[in-house]
């Protein structure tokens, strides 16, 4: 079996959050999926709550502290990425935009990405497609066609054979393919130069 | 009894950078003038000689809140009220200024300070600066290599004819006046993040100034190392014969707990890191480092563990509104205090072949080394 890694990052928070629950189950999906096209996938989820601070002193200071590091490097490393956010005020929250607004702007190049987005009600759902999408797109990452919101009404006592559970098994399946027809991830190391300085002159 | 160093001494430089911020005090809500901190920066620069240390480095800035517009200006009076400090800069903006006039300025100050005098080349990280110059920020590391280049040719050619990508060209061109003895002021090289000016001070043979307050030490160390490898790559030595210079910022008070109480609403308001993380976090994740001198040369001596052997040590000191009175006390006890421990200790631990810190002195003496073998072999 192929090894590969995915990295789920999850801006619910309340505790339990139904964005988390919504992450769990697609990076569920994503392993399985991946399992069927013989690809073994460890998975990271990062809870971007316990990185709020940090991603404040990051914006201020320009460098991240060592928590926040670890998972910057984590994103740039994954060969995939599940990023999930509560849709607030008709977007991603402010602090899941914070968390891509400090990462560095080539981490996500060529990278499969699945979105996922959480909110009250159904009339939010092209959140997803307005605003998290073309937030992916800038930042040159692979972003799978399927997007996958769930509502309050998702989560309802009947919902487990119902469309939620259909959209995240067509969307696993799709980064699936993605994360079984690519190398593993190489990250760049920035203090490994590629010029000789005669060349810069 | 500040124990004034001798030269032989002076094996390591200690000092301090000034960012010539003009900075609210947040404890009594008081801004000085332009004029009263333009007198106290002088204040300052003469007290560091008073209690022993080496360099006064000042920035240069050309936008409010700071007031180092011209650098040079300010060390050359300071050089007519000093005797032994090394002036500098922290930094001096390689992209924006025309490198012709830096050549002229700062050959001029070498010649008034009787060789007391290098630089700190940096690009400045201030977006709208560059436009009011007629530069670009994204032409930044461009700029800093094309004209470092010609700065470079300007000191040790006499006449230059030139051609590049951002000035005018040069025909026939001599800088004047030459520099002092025909040895250039000695040049570092600064940046936070940068490893592409890393590697232009390794291909000069320059010296290298990691910024090192406002970035993890982890960090630090990869820069250093960068510039170590390459230096030895382009022929200028072996790796720990590399000139690295550090910065450093600290706050003390004889009693650890009071100097972190006096210190915090001027950490917690600062321009630079203010309203973000707490004082603690920042103490941990870079070097500042708020309490006993003792804890200033605990630290302060640790830096050698992860860049190696170094040569000069600047300390930021007088910033975020912190009153003048405050200021002097805080070199007195650098100066009586730290600095004496931190020459011993370094200089016992620094091995021979790892070179002393650059002076006029010194590069003056290699350089008739290097001609009187010249002669040997024509």
């Amino acid at each position: 079996m192929k090894q590969r890694n995915l990295v789920v990052v999850s801006a619910g928070l309340s505790q339990p959050s139904s964005t988390r629950l919504l992450a769990d189950q697609l990076s569920a999906a994503v392993v399985s999926a991946a399992a069927d096209g013989d690809v073994e996938l460890t998975v990271q989820v990062i809870e971007l709550r316990d990185l709020a601070h940090d991603i404040a002193n990051h914006l201020l200071t320009g460098f991240p502290p060592a928590a926040l590091k670890d998972a910057l490097d984590a994103v740039a490393a994954a060969d995939a990425l599940i990023a999930v956010s509560p849709i607030f005020t008709a977007s991603y929250s402010g602090l899941f935009k914070s968390f891509f607004d400090v990462l560095d702007k080539d981490a996500l190049t060529g990278k499969p990405v699945l979105i996922a987005a959480t909110a009250g009600t159904a009339r939010h759902s092209l959140a997803l497609e307005h605003a998290l999408r073309p937030l992916f797109a800038y930042l040159h990452a692979v972003v799978v066609p399927t997007s996958v919101f769930a509502a309050s009404d998702d989560w309802g006592a009947d919902s487990a054979d119902g469309m939620l559970r259909s959209r995240i098994t067509r969307a696993a399946s799709e980064l699936a393919r993605e994360l079984a027809s690519r190398e593993p991830v190489t990250v760049v190391d920035p203090f490994a130069l590629t010029v000789d300085f005669k060349d810069l002159l | 009894m500040y124990g004034v160093p001798e030269d032989k001494e002076r094996v390591m430089q200690f000092g301090i950078f000034s960012v010539s911020d003009i900075t609210t005090d947040p404890t009594t809500g008081v801004t000085p003038t332009e004029g009263q901190r333009i007198q106290d920066i002088v204040t300052i620069a003469k007290h560091a000689e008073e209690v022993g240390l080496d360099v006064f480095a000042l920035g240069e800035h050309h936008n409010e809140p700071f007031f180092s517009s011209s650098p040079t200006t300010t060390l050359a009076y300071i050089a007519a009220q000093t005797k032994t400090l090394q002036l500098s800069t922290a930094t001096t903006l390689i992209t924006t200024n025309d490198p012709v006039k830096i050549a002229e300025d700062f050959a001029m100050l070498q010649h008034l300070a009787g060789g007391r005098v290098d630089l700190m080349m940096g690009r400045g990280n201030t977006g709208p600066v560059y436009p009011w110059f007629g530069k670009d920020i994204r032409a930044g590391i461009p700029l800093a290599i094309e004209n470092y280049a010609l700065l470079h040719q300007l000191w040790r050619e006499h006449v230059v004819d030139w051609q590049g990508k951002f000035r005018t060209p040069l025909q026939s061109f001599t800088s004047t006046p030459r520099p002092l003895d025909d040895v250039p002021p000695f040049v570092w090289h600064g940046s936070i993040r940068s490893p592409e000016i890393a590697e232009q001070a390794a291909f000069y043979g320059d010296g290298f100034f990691a910024n090192h307050i406002f970035w993890p030490a982890s960090h630090t160390q990869r820069m250093i190392e960068l510039y170590r490898s390459r230096f030895a790559h382009y022929g200028h030595g072996d790796p720990d014969q590399a000139i690295v210079g550090l910065g450093g910022q600290v706050f003390m008070r004889k009693n650890s707990q009071d100097a972190v109480k006096e210190f915090r609403p001027y950490f917690d308001n600062a321009p630079v890191y203010g309203h973000g993380p707490s004082l603690e976090d920042f103490t941990r994740e870079t070097p500042l480092t708020v309490g006993s001198p003792q804890q200033v040369i605990d630290r302060t001596l640790g830096f050698r563990d992860y860049v190696g052997d170094y040569q000069r040590q600047l300390f930021l000191m007088d910033h975020a509104g912190l009153p003048l009175k405050t200021v002097l006390e805080q070199l007195d006890l650098l100066g009586s205090e730290v600095v004496p421990v931190l020459r011993k200790e370094f200089a016992a631990l620094k091995p021979a072949h790892v070179p002393d810190a650059p002076t006029h002195a010194s590069l003056l003496a290699a350089k008739l080394e290097n001609d009187s073998k010249e002669e040997v072999q024509a």
